[in-house]
């Protein structure tokens, strides 16, 4: 038999009521004369059992069997190699990457305070401002023929907090989530995002709060789509998986997935790749103007790309071809699925794309004609605080939204097994997530977050989010080489 | 040690103003009796003074004020200045011998007026013109730093406490309508005397107390269009901003104000149509030049003068009046000292300008 990653442990404290084994969804956990009995190879670490026994009485560890060590090829390599060469396949992971030979550069970069040259600000006594508007700026002011300003902004997102919700497709996560993130995003006055598999018929009230993806598939998308949300969101590519498409299995094309998506029951949901309608830079420019065209340029569209080599002169490519909104999505953005190799190897981290897109985006004069949304692999206010600092308007959240939902990232999203009821549509699963108070903890943790980052500024003496943008100086860094603090446009602790 | 312009260098000040709406010309000894009161928020590391309505002569003429280290910088810069301008008339500013002033350059005045053919070929106007020229000059000229290039107009500023800088400059033998003063008390010391204020681009000068948050956002905003920050002084980046946006997006100096110091939004939110609207269209489009931290401005401009505290007056700015005479001042016996009785005196609200300009018959 083969060693399995984790062992369960059961402890004296046990009652034998079974509680564990009806949650478990990994066929780890079985009932025999009132006592569990583990099948530790199907272990997740999902942690459903561990949080849910009422008597605290088990614990998950990680199985004390080891291979030798060997410094190039440690034991999960040699474990993956066992599995491809058992079965021929691609591996297939989710969530973000945990490669932790690529450095989190926000835990690499220090946030600045006032001592004595300027105060800082206490926000529980003094305004202390975090709305941010999302869209492109015209260059220049007009006046109508009494003097007065004309109003020539294009339309814009205002969010209440620098704070949206990641797309995150109906189909590859339960209609339960997404309720939670819709009524949550409405509740703080910001967006969440239907990602790639269409709009719930009953998510419809909180059109106003929501932005609508189109995607390589094209699923769920028709102009009542289009017009309904709040914003459009073409999506070239996500973090997770640069230069490549989905596959969502016909399994989870059931019922109202299969309605929302517009696509037949059972059916495979296949994202190309590519956009076969942009083979280029000129393409993309013209589905923008298809989607303004029938939207009636009443909405700002937004263009997420995948943080990659390139990422400067694309987003400049981005912004010239009449986006509004630039979303880049960093090395450790999270997915439903993608193969490991990909998860693991290809892109750049989200910190080095936004300092590197913003900077190149001012040297070309035109960081003002965009907006710049930060996602990937944020998990805290000091993250977005930072993200900002680089240059980014306001951050997405994803894996950590769906932490606050339950999630422990065991990575088994495309198993469509989620013990959490997240990433899963099997009803039984999916019950277990109760839409209104997922709400209630998504609005805590946002509303916790924006108070840490009012805090912070108040610290820097700024009391208005705009004046954090792109602020390095309110940035140091530690333990950064030169050419990092030169990419990221920061100075070294100390300096 | 680095000087000023490779390194940041956080001051605190002390700032005052003087403005004769009905365009009556005062000596510069009233503005060095009044910022010497202040002595105190100064530590003798910078101090300055800007002069409106100084050169009636040469109204028309762009007056350059110009610092060279040394002869082979002066040399270059009238090359240059041959090259692009008609030189009306060039003197050393004269100066007197002042213990407490030291490392003094070599200051030079000119009176300019661009050469008509090379405006044409330059495509810009007569003002874009000259400011990209004295821009040049200060970056490319080695010991060169163009102090001020308006017209009727002309800063002062050295190393030193404010009142030795205006008898170093015979402050007392100009007569202007306007008049701003600086004195400064930076952290580290500035090295040389281009970190002195006020600062200034064209006609448009600018005093200021505090140290502001924003800095970096606000920099990084202007020299998307053009701006050069290399002082790296607060003053210089509200400078740049305040000509971005009334000479480059052609806003008023009010507008202008309530970019910077935008209301918050929920002081927004209360207001209705026009005012609501405006405010919101300029805080939205406009957001990267929102300055936060304490500041108090003195902003002077040909023909008028705008004080302007931060939004939540982390700085002390004091107004007083007396007749057509406005006075500004980061404290208030500043003022008592020049004019002890005013008409009227009170500390402007954060965020809200005040703005003077020359009655319509003082502009004959």
């Amino acid at each position: 038999m083969k060693s399995s990653r984790y062992r369960i442990i059961c402890y004296d404290d046990c009652i034998g009521c079974g509680r564990c084994a009806s949650e478990c969804s990994f066929d780890a956990i079985t009932m025999k004369d009132h006592h569990p009995v583990f099948r530790h190879e199907n272990c997740v670490d999902c942690q459903r059992c561990v949080e849910l026994c009422p008597r605290g009485a088990l614990s998950i560890t990680r199985n004390p069997n080891r291979f030798r060590s060997h410094a190039v090829f440690s034991e999960d390599a040699i474990k993956e190699i066992r599995l491809q060469a058992e079965t021929g396949g691609v591996l297939l992971s989710s969530m973000g990457s945990d490669a932790d030979a690529v450095p989190v550069y926000f835990d690499k970069m220090l946030l600045n305070a006032s001592q004595v040259t300027n105060p800082s600000i206490d926000p529980l006594r003094e305004p202390m401002e975090s709305v941010t508007f999302l869209g492109s700026r015209p260059e220049k002011v007009e006046r109508l023929p009494d003097g007065t300003l004309a109003d020539n902004l294009p339309p814009h997102l205002e969010l209440s907090v620098p704070i949206m919700f990641s797309a995150m497709s109906y189909g590859a996560i339960s209609l339960e989530v997404h309720k939670a993130l819709a009524k949550a995003a409405s509740k703080l006055g910001t967006y969440w995002n239907t990602g790639e598999g269409g709009l719930h018929e009953s998510l419809r009230p909180y059109c106003p709060n929501t932005i609508v993806q189109v995607a390589s598939g094209r699923f769920g998308v028709h102009a009542d789509y289009l017009n309904s949300a709040a914003a459009v969101e073409i999506k070239i590519g996500q973090g997770a998986k640069p230069g490549i498409g989905g596959h969502l299995t016909g399994r989870k094309i059931v019922g109202d997935v299969s309605r929302t998506r517009m696509i037949p029951e059972g059916l495979d949901a296949i994202s190309p790749a590519p956009h076969h309608d942009i083979y280029s830079i000129e393409d993309l420019s013209q589905l923008v103007m298809s989607i303004k065209e029938v939207t009636g340029f009443r909405k700002p569209v937004i263009v997420k790309v995948a943080a990659v080599h390139n990422i400067a002169p694309i987003a400049s490519g981005i912004a010239r071809s009449g986006a509004d909104i630039i979303a880049i999505d960093g090395f450790r953005g999270g997915t439903g699925a993608a193969p490991k190799r990909i998860r693991d190897n290809v892109g750049i981290p989200l910190e080095l794309a936004v300092a590197a897109v913003d900077q190149r985006l001012r040297e070309e004069k035109i960081r003002d004609r965009v907006s710049l949304i930060a996602s990937g692999g944020i998990r805290n206010s000091s993250d977005v605080a930072k993200a900002i600092a680089l240059g980014a308007d306001a951050v997405s959240i994803g894996t950590a939204s769906l932490c606050a939902l339950g999630c422990h990232l065991c990575a088994s999203c495309h198993t469509g097994r989620c013990a959490w009821g997240i990433a899963s549509q099997d009803p039984a699963l999916t019950s277990r997530l109760d839409p209104d108070k997922g709400a209630e903890a998504l609005v805590n943790l946002v509303n916790a977050w924006t108070s840490e980052i009012k805090e912070m500024m108040g610290g820097m003496g700024i009391n208005s989010i705009e004046a954090l943008r792109g602020n390095r100086l309110a940035l140091r860094g530690v333990g950064l080489n030169e050419k990092e603090l030169e990419i990221l446009g920061i100075k070294h602790a100390g300096e | 040690m680095k000087k000023e312009g490779e390194v940041r260098i956080s001051s605190g000040c002390a700032i005052c103003g003087i403005f004769c709406r009905d365009g009556r010309r005062i000596p510069g000894s009233v503005i060095r009796e009044s910022i010497r009161v202040m002595h105190n928020r100064s530590n003798g590391l910078g101090g300055g003074f800007a002069g409106y309505g100084i050169y009636p002569q040469y109204s028309d003429k762009y007056a350059l004020h110009i610092f060279y280290s040394d002869f082979a910088a002066r040399e270059e810069t009238e090359r240059m200045l041959d090259q692009y301008f008609d030189i009306i008339n060039l003197s050393k500013i004269p100066t007197r011998q002042v213990d407490a002033i030291r490392d003094v350059p070599l200051i030079w005045r000119y009176f300019v007026s661009p050469l008509p053919h090379r405006i044409q070929d330059s495509q810009l106007d007569e003002d874009e013109y000259t400011a990209q020229a004295m821009i040049r000059i200060s970056c490319a000229v080695k010991g060169a730093y163009v102090v001020s290039y308006g017209k009727n107009m002309g800063v002062f500023k050295a190393v030193g406490y404010p009142e030795d800088v205006a008898e170093f400059y015979r402050i007392e033998e100009y007569e202007g309508y306007a008049w701003t003063a600086h004195g400064r008390y930076p952290t580290n010391t500035p090295g040389w005397w281009g970190g002195a204020h006020p600062f200034s681009i064209l006609d448009l000068s600018v005093v200021h107390n505090g140290e502001i948050s924003s800095y970096d956002a606000n920099r990084r905003a202007v020299e998307m269009y053009g701006y050069s920050c290399n002082l790296m002084t607060d003053t210089e980046v509200i400078a740049y901003i305040l000509d971005y946006l009334v000479r480059k997006q052609g806003l008023s100096y009010r507008e202008s104000a309530e970019v910077i110091a935008t209301p918050f939004w929920s002081t927004i939110e209360m207001k209705d149509g026009y005012d609501k609207a405006r405010l919101s269209y300029l805080r939205n489009m406009f957001s990267s030049f929102l300055v936060t931290g304490p500041f108090s401005i003195l902003v002077g401009f040909d023909g008028g003068m705008m004080a302007l505290n931060d939004r939540l007056k982390l700085r002390s700015l004091v107004a007083a009046e007396k007749g057509r005479t406005v006075y500004f001042s980061s404290e208030e016996a500043a003022i008592r000292v020049i004019e002890p009785e005013p008409d009227r005196i009170w500390a402007p609200r954060g965020g809200e300008p005040v703005i003077v300009t020359l009655d319509k018959e003082a502009l004959r």
